[in-house]
């Protein structure tokens, strides 16, 4: 049983905050994505926030790692990336983090340990797993937090890459965030387990099924993941979370009932984490509504930034092909 | 100047590059304890040890992932795939995320890796085992494309490559590993990205890289013997191109043949016939003749299998109708 009393207060309102910017953000890039202002494919990480809050809120970037797929925007804000630059990037404009050539799916920041973004399911895991080979080799004290869906965990490269961390002793936690759809596919239609963590054993690893909507229950998992990883035996967590949104802006959801939405968002991790804060007295209401309005104010400057950042001159696309 | 085989030369340029710097790496099946299916990397487990010199199970889209995270984030890996006709089962990974991960990243990151091993036609393998990949992976920006036609260009090319801050194929024509060549003591690196002249002539000139490029000097030499002046051009490098060899060789010959192992169908061949089409139209005295693989999988049946692929016999053909003789 989690008790809240054993963390930081400093902790909980970061954690608090972190998931509100990205709800924050979100909800203004899915505007301007109804404006046109954004396009492409726009996968929202609406309801899954605790998972890349709770478990990026471990790491130190300046040593630590981070590789995300396709709904990325979540765990780039989590690790600190600029928001300006990630609105930016959304937009297609040249100030964006991949300055406008990557998209929602390709956030990268060399810098700041971000390395994706990725776009293709499941091609980010051998990635990472290569990250962690790099700190091995250099005898560096890091840990590669790799994030991937249930869909990509049927891919082979989910396979290879947890085999070939095991047998190398790799410091990588694999992170399944299963949101329950692989696109319209009820992950029960398609897996043969409905635990995931299980598969852990069949690597010699150990795996744990957390709540994904609650982000001190992620927060702690992936802070003993880590540990594990460090001393040698990489980790597979299995957060179930859920999407509030389609699987990109162009899904309405329907392959899924308005009961089965309703019951998730009754267990929103913001709304049920703002409330425990504030029944434990970390936080008061009037710290909530300020807290929320700081995250509007920065999703709204992001997207003025967006807005009123130049579009890359045509000489950029020649540019960054090669060294 | 020793005389050294193509898998020797291979072994010394990894062997160099790992000593002159620890962040080079080996991986892939067979590397280090087998000492390589080909022997290329013999030795090399030896002299570096399991740190360096990695076994991989069969995994290659999870081996080749691996080593673009790993160049990603720093080191620069040499990853030897046992055939490049297994490296299609890593083709994700190296299209999708080796070649773009600079472009889509805006710059940021550099992809220092080199995917290496044998390629092009064999013996009595079949299709599975005995195909030309070049043209996949010359078709991508992104990545830089390499296939040496001598143990000499082999080394320094190889040294240029692991140097190289973009993912580079290395293509090593399998029944080459043995075939003998010059090799000089001192280092030396050849650089990516140009042509070699490797015969003079003036009537014709054939172009052509890799393996076949034997098959062309010998056929330089029979046609020398009729009064046919050859000049031959060894691309050693796909991509980039060297346009400017091609076509001041073509603008001074007005003739030419090009020969390569992979299929004919939008190939490295009728790419290079195109570019001479497009930029020495007015120079050529007739069209010019493609010497390819037949447009079929490699058959088992060894008359068949020959048939298959260029020959002296073909180049000698296709020159003569170019010269219209």
């Amino acid at each position: 049983m989690i008790n809240i009393k054993n963390y930081d207060s400093n902790l909980l309102k970061e954690l608090l905050y972190k998931m509100i910017l990205i709800r924050r953000f979100e909800e203004k890039a899915a505007q301007a994505y109804g404006l046109k202002k954004i396009g492409g494919f726009l996968h929202l990480y609406i309801g899954e926030e605790a998972v890349a809050v709770g478990s990026i809120s471990n790491l130190d970037m300046t040593k630590d790692y981070v590789a995300a797929a396709y709904r990325d925007h979540g765990h780039a804000l989590a690790a600190g990336l600029d928001p300006n630059s990630l609105m930016a990037e959304l937009y297609g404009k040249i100030t964006g983090c991949s300055k406008g050539k990557g998209g929602s799916m390709h956030f990268f920041d060399y810098e700041k340990h971000f390395f994706g973004g990725n776009g293709i399911v499941g091609a980010q895991i051998p990635v990472a797993t290569g990250i962690g080979l790099k700190i091995k080799y250099n005898e560096e004290d890091g840990v590669v937090l790799c994030y991937f869906g249930d869909g990509a965990i049927h891919q082979g490269s989910f396979h290879e890459s947890l085999n070939l961390a095991k047998i190398w002793n790799l410091p990588v936690v694999y992170i399944c965030e299963n949101n329950h759809y692989g696109m319209g596919t009820d992950f029960r239609r398609v897996s043969a387990i409905d635990d995931f963590s299980i598969m852990a054993e069949s690597y010699a690893m150990k795996g744990k099924q957390v709540n994904g909507m609650d982000v001190l229950e992620v927060y702690d998992a992936t802070k003993e993941a880590i540990e594990v990883a460090k001393s040698g035996t990489p980790y597979l967590l299995e957060a179930k979370t859920y999407r509030f949104k389609g699987h990109s802006m162009s899904d309405p959801g329907k392959y899924r009932t308005k009961e089965e939405l309703e019951l998730y968002k009754q267990k929103d991790p913001i709304v049920s984490f703002k409330e425990l804060l504030i029944e434990h007295n970390v936080i008061t209401e009037d710290d909530y509504i300020e807290m929320d309005k700081r995250c509007k104010k920065i999703a709204k400057d992001a997207a003025k930034f967006a807005e009123e950042s130049p579009e890359p001159d045509l000489n950029e696309l020649y540019t960054d092909l090669y060294v | 100047m020793s005389i050294i085989t193509m898998r020797e030369a291979l072994r010394q340029a990894m062997d160099e590059e790992m000593a002159r710097d620890k962040n080079v790496i080996l991986m892939g099946e067979e590397v280090a304890q087998y000492n390589g299916a080909y022997k290329v990397s013999q030795g090399l487990y030896d002299k570096y040890g399991e740190k360096r010199v990695i076994d991989t199970p069969i995994t290659e889209n999870g081996f080749a992932g691996v080593g673009i995270g790993a160049a990603m984030a720093g080191l620069r890996p040499i990853v030897e795939f046992m055939t490049f006709n297994f490296a299609l089962q890593a083709f994700d990974q190296i299209v999708n995320n080796a070649a773009k991960m600079r472009y889509m990243s805006g710059g940021q990151f550099k992809v220092p890796i080199v995917f290496r091993g044998p390629n092009g036609p064999a013996e009595f393998l079949s299709s599975q085992h005995s195909q030309a990949t070049q043209t996949f992976f010359a078709h991508v920006p992104g990545l830089k494309v390499v296939a040496p036609g001598t143990p000499y260009d082999a080394k320094g090319l190889l040294k240029a490559a692991i140097r190289d801050d973009n993912p580079v194929i290395f293509l090593e024509s399998e029944l080459m590993y043995s075939w003998e060549g010059e090799v000089p003591e001192e280092e030396y690196i050849i650089d990516i990205g140009k042509a070699d002249v490797k015969k003079e002539g003036s009537d014709i000139t054939i172009i052509s890289y890799s393996k076949p490029l034997r098959y062309v000097m010998e056929s330089a030499e029979i046609l020398e013997k009729e009064g046919i002046n050859v000049e031959v051009v060894d691309l050693r490098s796909i991509r980039p191109l060297d346009e400017e060899t091609i076509l001041n060789s073509v603008k001074k010959t007005n003739r030419c043949v090009i020969v390569d192992e992979s299929w004919p169908f939008v190939s490295v061949a009728s790419h290079v016939g195109w570019l001479i089409s497009y930029k020495a139209f007015d120079y050529l005295d007739a069209p010019v003749e493609l010497v390819t693989s037949e447009d079929v999988p490699m058959p088992y049946n060894h008359k068949l299998e020959l048939a298959a692929q260029p020959s002296v016999d073909k180049i000698i053909k296709a020159v003569k109708k170019v010269m219209y003789i």
